[in-house]
């Protein structure tokens, strides 16, 4: 159970193994995107383990990169064709950020490094818990950008007009791009520190 | 021509690769301990982009966009066939760095030497597919304007991964604290650096 639970804490695939960042700091500005595009590299991750698991004895090691990528490009499509229906909006707002979970380097390393060499239900909850545990921190950075970038969280207000007109302003630097990428770094940071301690 | 340019360093500066929206950040973050070695993949990066953004533009301009097919035959203007752009962009340039490390290697052994170990790299980075499918979003009117713009693409990562691996080499003397070392001020400092890059804003 412990071996399941490693991603979301101590081996985080974005503040441990520096996997995953490049799709994953752009799509952060507001809090509804970010839980969105979470939820779909968690599903892409789970379902690309689970069924490279199922082929893993089939397939030539020789071509496996080949057919690891065809197997998450066509999930990443009907992914991509759900949002559209479902949540329309968001989807334009992620834009090519969806196609992107292709080369989304935590799906090819958990491929690679877990689902060729294990079961399928194994996988599959492998899958689950690194989606997750890429999402926690998606989620954590976007959180404190919409917060203090916007005053917003889930598009709603949180920070009460009467503040607003005390003279309180919304920090416009959170919005920028660069942002996410020191908040991560300081996420980074606490997680290092937590873990000098524990040993 | 000057829109060519105008793209050129739009793409260069403005919407920088990594610091407007960072693609290709893995291999950026792995191999940037030192200058000579990242201004190879930067390289092969540039080279890459500059193949496969075209190619990938005369596909979705005569294959994959709605009505695309009308030089076949009359009645398929209204076939819609970019949901599996993305599918075949990715074949595509999977199936481009193959070719061209084949070709290197035959055409010239030195090249191949300095950039044939990045060229596998090369197929899962995301700045190479995230180019494609901003060239499908932006609608360039020709294959001319695609192609500057994947120059300029190239030339952008390079010089960001160039100019991160320059401060990495002098921030091996600098006191940091140690939970922060590694990654956390690689991080920390590409965002400076994407701040920085945010006074072009203006040009």
């Amino acid at each position: 159970m412990k071996k399941y639970l490693g991603p979301l804490n101590k081996e985080n695939p974005i503040l441990v193994q520096t996997l995953g960042v490049c799709s994953a700091l752009a799509v952060t500005a507001q809090l509804k995107p970010a839980v969105v595009m979470a939820l779909s590299v968690t599903v892409v991750c789970a379902m690309a383990n689970l069924i490279i698991s199922l082929l893993r004895n089939t397939i030539p090691p020789r071509i496996r990169i080949i057919v690891q990528l065809l197997v998450v490009s066509t999930l990443v499509i009907m992914v991509d064709q759900v949002l559209q229906a479902v949540v329309y909006d968001i989807s334009r707002l992620l834009s090519v950020f969806v196609g992107l979970i292709i080369t989304n380097c935590i799906i090819m390393g958990r491929l690679e490094a877990f689902a060729l060499s294990h079961k399928p239900l194994p996988s599959f909850v492998d899958g689950v818990m690194n989606g997750l545990g890429y999402g926690l921190v998606l989620v954590a950075i976007a959180f404190f950008r919409e917060f203090l970038g916007s005053g917003t969280l889930w598009n709603y207000p949180i920070i009460p007009a009467s503040f607003y007109e005390a003279g309180y302003l919304n920090n416009g630097l959170m919005i920028l791009p660069p942002m996410a990428l020191i908040l991560a770094g300081v996420f980074v940071w606490i997680q290092n520190a937590k873990k000098d301690r524990v040993k | 021509m000057r829109e060519l340019i105008d793209i050129f360093v739009r793409s260069v500066f403005i919407d920088n690769m990594i610091f407007a929206y960072f693609l290709g950040m893995c291999s950026y973050l792995a191999v940037s301990k030192n200058v000579k070695t990242a201004f190879g993949l930067g390289l092969a990066v540039c080279f890459v982009l500059a193949v496969t953004v075209p190619v990938n533009y005369l596909i979705d301009k005569y294959l994959l966009q709605r009505g695309a097919l009308i030089w076949i035959h009359k009645t398929f203007s209204e076939v819609d066939l970019s949901y599996l752009s993305l599918i075949i962009f990715i074949a595509v340039i999977a199936g481009m760095v193959q070719l061209l490390e084949m070709v290197i290697e035959k055409i010239s052994p030195v090249l191949y030497q300095s950039l044939g170990i990045f060229l596998p790299l090369i197929a899962v980075n995301c700045a190479i597919l995230g180019a494609s499918l901003f060239m499908q979003e932006r609608h360039f009117p020709s294959v001319a304007h695609s192609f500057s713009y994947a120059i300029g693409s190239g030339a952008g990562w390079l010089l960001a991964i160039v100019a991160f691996a320059a401060i990495r080499e002098r921030l091996k003397y600098s006191d940091i604290p140690k939970p922060l070392q590694g990654n956390g001020i690689a991080y920390i400092i590409t965002g400076l650096l994407g701040l920085g890059f945010m006074a072009f804003l203006g040009i």
